[in-house]
């Protein structure tokens, strides 16, 4: 990854967390404790969630969602499904975006355009056509995102799946889920993401990399 | 520290057919709960709402309100009111009664709740879940603090506007408590800190510790808008059982907790966790208070040194949770439990 020019500071780069939720602020936290820097915003006024910033991942540069975008070697997605329509698809042109997002019917309502998309991640390659988008994060409890990490060797450790059609995106989003501590799985192309979402055995369980080969019908490894 | 416990008034099966009761049953069985944890010196019984055959307590201010005639200390309480399908008028209303019935043990915890059978039973769209939230706690918040006599003129987009209106019973002591609930958004641990309510966190899942800078953001939040004082508390409602010892307590609750998951994760789109999960949630520093009763008590203090908070509240009856198991849970919390933490952080 290259060095941000927002920030500048660490060498690993930048991750951008859009969404200082529950979710977001846990991805911040594990890519701060990583060595990387971190943007994170959300949709208003990034005064709005200094606070939350400073204290629930202390490091992490408040901005506005555009800056966040502008700024991150990846961009995680962490707002609730029904919300993407509400992000500009510009500025994500050309950039990686990690897709960590689920469709919960108590957050999203009902969203009719679901049943007929392959995955929930096409809808969000719909909204955003310019994104590289991978799909993972998904698919482990935000809190276990604290807990769970290992350092690379760890016998037994935690792995989680990347599913996308751009390889190279692919290969730069599982450094970055290697890098906060987690062996990681291909699964595939971004319908392969189907395979990550809640209800199925990838979503509900805590999974070594065998594990989650098996269950995927993989062997294939990407970091 | 206060301790309590909170119910979604779980159905129970018949111990020799193993049919399932009445809903009807469940209620008096929830009341019977509450009269013996009054009893056994606890501070605070919750009912939360739920609509469902296994969980019928939906009008839980009913419940409250004959327990506030059969009771004489416990404070009672909604844990939560699904805020965002009622109406915070008639939320205050029913509250305030119990709190006339009670002489000033009632309070309202309002949250959006965990189950969403409430939109579409009560004409309500998913896709305002947060709007609905927001608008009507304001509301709440200001009905509650009504000087007794005065009127409330207020204009919102969920209901229709209020012209100088009458908002009776007053509670009997200026105002009810009402607490926010949440399950960790940080977002709405901030919120409840400018707001300046108590906040509780219902922590189901995880290492309970992991709510500390919650708690912390919460308190930040507060006193940033400039809030202090008594109402600037924590509580924690989380589930929990306790047995006479930590194994006996743990295999039965077991049993308790794959029941619930296996009728409710199919509606959420989740599988039930194996048992080695709910091991790892069951010990040490997990979310489930499930064991003896100084394990339990210990592992209360232990939450008290990361989150300072001044409540803890258990939710024991899940998955048909035999009444007598129930009971009896209620008194270790109460006679055994309940001297321990006050030993090590003194009485509430």
């Amino acid at each position: 990854m290259s060095t941000s020019p927002v920030t500048g500071a660490s060498s690993l780069g930048t991750i951008a967390v859009l969404g200082a939720g529950r979710v977001g602020t846990a991805v911040a936290r594990q890519a701060l404790r990583a060595g990387y820097d971190v943007l994170i915003a959300a949709s208003g006024d990034p005064a709005d969630i200094e606070l939350i910033a400073s204290i629930m991942a202390p490091g992490a540069r408040a901005v506005t969602a555009a800056e966040a975008a502008e700024g991150g070697d990846v961009v995680v997605l962490s707002i609730p499904l029904g919300k993407v329509t509400t992000l500009d698809p510009a500025t994500l042109d050309g950039k990686i975006v990690v897709d960590a997002m689920n469709f919960w019917a108590e957050t999203d309502g009902t969203m009719p355009t679901l049943a007929d998309a392959d995955s929930s991640s096409h809808l969000v390659a719909d909204t955003l056509p310019g994104a590289r988008l991978v799909k993972t994060l998904n698919h482990i409890g935000y809190h276990d995102l604290d807990t769970d990490h290992r350092p690379a060797g760890t016998p037994d450790r935690r792995a989680l799946a990347v599913a996308g059609d751009d390889a190279g995106a692919k290969v730069v989003v599982a450094g970055f889920i290697a890098a906060i501590g987690f062996d990681v799985v291909d699964a595939g192309p971004l319908v392969g993401g189907l395979a990550l979402e809640p209800g199925t055995a990838v979503f509900t369980g805590v999974h070594t990399r065998a594990e989650l080969e098996d269950l995927l019908g993989v062997g294939v490894r990407v970091g | 520290m206060e301790l309590g416990v909170y119910s979604f008034g779980d159905v129970q099966r018949d111990p020799s057919t193993g049919a399932l009761g009445s809903t009807a049953q469940a209620m008096r069985n929830l009341l019977e709960a509450i009269q013996l944890a009054d009893q056994v010196g606890l501070d605070y019984f919750g009912i939360g709402e739920h609509h469902t055959r296994e969980m019928p307590a939906s009008a839980g201010a009913t419940v409250l309100g004959a327990a506030a005639a059969t009771t004489k200390t416990i404070r009672l309480g909604t844990a939560v009111t699904v805020l965002s399908t009622d109406d915070p008028i008639r939320v205050y209303q029913q509250l305030a009664t119990v709190d006339a019935l009670s002489n000033g043990r009632a309070e309202i915890t309002a949250g959006r709740g965990s189950s969403i059978e409430s939109f579409p039973l009560f004409g309500y769209e998913l896709a305002d879940y947060d709007a609905l939230y927001e608008e009507k706690l304001t509301l709440l918040m200001q009905i509650n603090d009504l000087a007794d006599g005065e009127r409330i003129t207020w204009q919102g987009k969920f209901r229709s506007p209020l012209t100088d209106a009458e908002v009776v019973p007053r509670a009997e002591r200026g105002r009810l408590p009402v607490w926010r609930a949440t399950g960790g958004s940080p977002a709405s641990s901030a919120r409840a800190g400018q707001q300046g309510l108590p906040v509780v966190y219902g922590i189901i899942g995880g290492q309970a510790a992991r709510f500390r800078p919650l708690a912390e953001l919460y308190r930040a939040s507060a006193a940033q808008a400039g809030h202090s004082g008594a109402d600037i508390t924590v509580a924690v409602a989380n589930p929990g059982f306790i047995g006479e010892t930590s194994q006996g307590a743990k295999d039965l609750w077991w049993k308790q907790w794959s029941t619930m998951w296996s009728s409710l994760g199919p509606a959420r789109g989740v599988t039930g966790p194996p048992r080695s999960a709910y091991d790892r949630e069951a010990d040490g520093g997990g979310s489930l208070f499930v064991g003896s009763p100084q394990e339990i008590a210990d592992r209360i203090i232990a939450l008290h040194g990361h989150l300072g908070h001044s409540r803890q509240v258990l939710q024991m009856d899940v998955g048909h949770l035999p009444q007598k198991d129930f009971l009896r849970s209620i008194e270790l919390l109460g006679t055994q439990v309940k001297p321990l933490v006050d030993a090590a952080l003194g009485a509430s």
